[in-house]
């Protein structure tokens, strides 16, 4: 029985392999493997949806366009479901399997780190969409990421609390990989801009309610800036329960909070609120000599365009990595691991959608907090202060 | 000799030994190595976990509690403390059986859907208190783990890893079945398990269930341990409610009270996710849908239902 | 101090109100089927999607999307039970059990296709501005959940002691096969509770989408704690179920605001399995005899 079954899946996987080898081998030329994988469904699923949606119409483009050098992308991507031990499933049959030459993608820190192991010791380049610094520091070698750290949000954010004279900050954090790590660094970082966090409470993922611990704060002498870290429909409960308290404090959320649907989901209540965002969020706003101001609008008017969804900033980091990636493809003159890896290594003043990029081996991010805008909500959209 | 085969004590275990002999000439790659490793963990998981629902008739909705204390126990031991893994296992193993020893009595006193609550609730509890405390097991984004080594030495490439996961399936077998054949296992099952009529009958119902959860919850830390050390990598989601209702869903899935079906539930729902990837949008709902099939057509599993259609035939 | 204590005591309310709501339909299918559905928290997911859908991209006005999304709800409740459950009648518990998880990752995998994995935003029934009670801040929303489980437990009362076919459903809870012996249609009873419960369940999610918003995973934790509240309270009883809500609700909020706020799910949990070590069937189950 299981001996059948064994051949049964044996055969079934392989008949799969075969198709999805015959389906993109049509073309002369020898096609580049890109392999990713994406929580396009679970908890991080709408991060992982525009990162999808970026990936596949440009992939669609870029093939329309003649390819790479001539060569078509042939692009397999999987749903990890926001599960890092199903991220490592997926990583292996990419490597083992489907033999890619790239990897970019894993929407989570969690799915990310776990599979950092795997692509080290395959050495094959990885390119990570994922938030948190770890990812990057230390440096290692096979691995690199492209969207901005909650380091450098918190950075810009004590940077604007500072500039507005203030310095006593209460902070209020969710439980997921993202909103730790945010809080983390916000402790971490509070003494080098002389902040004092003066409370420190957080929730549970899905909480309906909010209201206790945004009381304890209420309640806390002396608060003068309220920081909040997490993203998604939490930080839309966190802004509504906050403003039904009626606290005024200036409101600080993170980048995972610039989506459309978040100011949708919240309203009024997010009035005034300011985050630390890519430029893509207020690209018509910026002055026409801003680097990023043509790449921006086009980016944003081609997603608007092909899915007729407001923009987020994350598919920007899906956009930025395929291109970093096809970029050092392009340099190295082939898909040879070790020449692509250190191409990648090479990327300089590659302005991206989410900043410009300077790599070097001792960074493997390259933004810096200017790759940051600083941004308010008005009216129910954003606005660039500066 | 012939007779003897037969049974399934020894033909069946004998069969798997074939099975998993002989698979490595059908796996063409790494990568379904990995996959029959993961099947492999599992199946170690569901047997205990079959052991406790299909023959003790105690349902359980936490197990996988069970499995990520085990994986961070080995993680954080190792990784932190510098102990030598194999110890870290056994401690963990140890831990586990003795927090199990320690709720099955009060737990086990709840009945039906009281005690998959019960259960329930012990798996959150421990998946809240591994995401939280994050000094020690790195929260949500979890930690990395590094290699295994039994007295300096250190298991590398899938197949040694492959040997490794199916000897100690045939362990876990060879241990699932004595315990059923035993006389109290063979008891409770003689009154289909209906503890008044086994008690009445003199047998130590309560006892048997305590030693059946311990076993089980021991079984779990013990693959948690060797997964961790496999993937590099652990994060709370691997104690997590989800997972729970995979195990549970495997065992279901491939025969309640069958050491055999535990292992063909592993094996299905482990490579459904890979073999569904073509669905895409759709892969979602044909997990669900199948889920559902399954269980309406085949409410005894899968090794049940099909056991039965072959002695119907041979009759 | 008191307007904190009233504020943490206020937000556990809210909570355990839906909680309750869940809740509720736990017991009442279990009830007429012995089936635990882990779908419920679904229900809620579809009522609030359906309302979303309906009024934001369908242009309804709310009055006209809030019935319609119930009633869709009800109709997945039905087919759920018609083409789910019924075929599977004599399964064992566990089966059940994993035929309704089957249904809710089926049912979540729909929603994602059909309106997308994005959360979205419905509008509250009476407006966003906080209500103000000498210092205790009071969303106008809230009022409506807690209200409206207030009249869901009137109605329901009137319904299970008034009228035939919630007598019928009673007679059905307490023996089956007397009940079927005295000329109830069990299968229309069964087919009936499937329908009342996912009609509870989507209106938590209409009165709950304006807090916390509404997306395809929003079932996940709700359905959870719903099962919390109606073991707590004991299996088949709608008002322990309530009970139990409200006890889960506020003691996770009087954690979070004077314990920790990392720990109030673990301590909800905690307060859950101590009252079963000591009463087993809840607090308001009878001892349960088990049949031989």
């Amino acid at each position: 029985m299981r001996e059948i079954y064994g051949r049964a899946v044996t055969g079934v996987l392989s008949a799969l392999a075969v198709l999805c080898v015959g389906a993109g081998g049509a073309p002369a030329a020898e096609p580049i493997k890109i392999g990713s994988f994406l929580a396009v469904t679970g908890g991080a699923s709408f991060l992982g949806d525009p990162e999808k949606k970026t990936l596949e119409m440009y992939v669609a483009r870029i093939n329309e366009a003649g390819g790479v050098a001539g060569r078509p992308i042939e692009l397999t991507l999987y749903d990890s479901g926001t599960d890092a031990k199903k991220a490592a499933s997926f990583v292996k049959r990419l490597i083992e399997d489907d033999k890619v030459d790239i990897i970019l993608g894993g929407t989570t820190t969690g799915e990310t780190m776990a599979v950092v192991p795997l692509v080290e010791r395959a050495g094959i380049p990885f390119i990570s969409f994922a938030g948190a610094g770890v990812i990057v520091e230390p440096v290692k070698k096979w691995v690199f990421k492209t969207p901005h750290t909650d380091g450098l949000a918190v950075r810009k954010i004590y940077e604007d609390i500072r500039a507005n004279g203030h310095s006593k900050v209460a902070l209020f954090a969710g439980s997921g990989g993202f909103d730790k790590s945010c809080r983390k660094n916000a402790h971490e970082l509070a003494g080098k801009y002389q902040i004092e966090i003066v409370a420190d409470e957080t929730h549970g993922k899905g909480d309906t309610d909010m209201t206790p611990q945004l009381t304890k704060i209420k309640n806390t002498d002396g608060v003068q800036a309220f920081l909040y870290c997490g993203f998604g429909a939490d930080a839309v409960v966190a802004a509504k329960n906050y403003r039904q308290l009626g606290l005024a404090l200036p409101h600080y959320q993170s980048h995972g909070s610039a989506s459309k649907r978040f100011v949708a989901g919240t309203g009024e209540a997010s009035e005034g609120m300011r985050l630390p965002a890519a430029a893509l969020l207020v690209a018509k706003q910026l002055p026409d000599s801003h680097p990023q101001k043509k790449l921006a609008l086009q980016f944003e008017a081609d997603y608007e365009a092909k899915y007729n969804e407001p923009i987020s900033t994350f598919g920007g980091h899906a956009y930025d990595g395929l291109m970093i990636a096809i970029g050092a493809i392009e340099r190295a003159g082939s898909t040879d691991p070790e020449k692509v890896r250190a191409e990648i290594e090479k990327t300089t003043n590659y302005i991206g959608v989410d900043g410009i990029y300077n790599m070097s081996p001792e960074d493997h991010l390259g933004l810096d907090t200017n790759s940051f805008v600083m941004v308010e909500i008005r009216d129910g959209d954003w606005q660039l202060i500066e | 000799m012939r007779r003897r085969l037969a049974t399934p004590r020894t033909g069946g275990l004998l069969a798997l030994a074939v099975v998993i002999a002989v698979l490595p000439a059908f796996l063409p790659n790494n990568f379904y190595f990995d996959v029959m490793i993961l099947v492999g963990l599992n199946a170690i998981v569901c047997i205990g976990l079959n052991l406790l629902v299909g023959y003790a008739g105690q349902i359980s909705l936490g197990h996988a509690g069970f499995f990520g204390l085990g994986a961070y126990s080995s993680a954080i031991l190792t990784s932190t403390y510098d102990w030598p893994p194999i110890a870290a296992l056994l401690a963990g193993a140890a831990g586990v059986g003795l927090l199990a020893f320690a709720v099955a009595r009060p737990i086990m006193k709840l009945r039906g859907h009281y005690l998959a609550m019960g259960t329930l609730g012990l798996g959150i509890i421990i998946s809240i208190i591994l995401t939280q405390e994050v000094d020690l097991t790195g929260g949500p984004d979890g930690m990395p783990v590094y290699g295994f080594s039994i007295l300096g030495w250190e298991p590398s490439g899938v197949l040694v890893w492959y040997w490794i996961v199916g000897g100690l399936l045939l362990l876990t077998v060879w241990l699932a079945l004595n315990i059923v054949e035993s006389p109290v296992g063979r008891a409770l099952r003689a009154v289909h398990g209906s503890e008044a009529a086994a008690q009445t009958m003199g047998v130590d119902v309560v006892h048997y269930k305590v030693l059946v959860f311990v076993v089980s919850a021991v079984l779990a830390s013990i693959a948690g341990s060797v997964f961790v050390h496999y993937i590099g990598f652990v994060t709370p989601s691997e104690a997590g409610f989800i997972h729970s209702i995979e195990l549970i869903t495997m065992v279901v899935l491939g025969g309640l009270a069958s050491i055999y079906g535990a292992v063909v539930g592993a094996a299905i729902l482990t490579t459904l996710p890979q073999l569904l990837t073509f669905l895409h949008d759709y892969e979602m709902l044909g997990f669900g849908a199948i889920m559902m099939g399954v269980m309406i057509f085949l409410p005894r599993g899968l090794v049940p239902t099909t056991a039965r259609l072959l002695r119907d035939r041979t009759r | 101090m008191l307007t904190e204590f009233l504020q943490f005591l206020l937000s556990g309310i809210t909570v355990g109100a839906t909680y309750a709501l869940v809740g509720v339909g736990f017991s009442i299918i279990y009830n007429a089927s012995q089936v635990i559905n882990f779908a419920q928290g679904e229900f809620v997911m579809l009522g609030g999607m359906m309302t979303w859908f309906l009024f934001d991209a369908a242009g309804l006005p709310l009055a006209v999307a809030v019935p319609l999304a119930i009633a869709g709800t009800v109709v997945v409740g039905v087919a759920l039970e018609k083409f789910a459950i019924e075929p599977a009648r004599n399964a064992s518990i566990v089966t059940l059990i994993i035929i309704t998880i089957g249904a809710s990752i089926f049912l979540r995998g729909s929603a994602q296709l059909v309106w997308g994995r994005d959360f979205h935003a419905v509008p509250a029934l009476s407006g966003d501005a906080p209500i103000n009670l000498s210092g205790v801040a009071l969303n106008p929303q809230s009022l409506w959940v807690v209200g409206s489980t207030l009249v869901v437990i009137v109605l329901l009362h009137w319904f299970f002691s008034r009228t035939m076919t919630g007598r019928a459903m009673r007679a059905v809870a307490f023996n089956r096969l007397a009940a079927q012996l005295a000329g109830v249609n069990n299968r229309r009873i069964l087919m009936f509770s499937f329908g009342l419960s996912a009609a509870l369940g989507a209106l938590a999610g209409v009165l709950i989408a304006p807090i916390t918003l509404t997306y395809p995973d929003v079932g996940i934790m709700l359905g959870l704690k719903g099962f919390c509240a109606a073991i707590l309270g004991g299996l088949g009883y709608p008002y322990g179920a309530i009970v139990g809500g409200l006890i889960v609700g506020i003691s996770e909020a009087m954690t979070a605001g004077y314990i920790s706020s990392a720990y109030k799910d673990a301590v909800a949990f905690v307060i859950i399995l101590l009252t079963l070590f000591f009463m087993p069937n809840g607090l308001f189950g009878r001892r349960g005899v088990e049949r031989v």
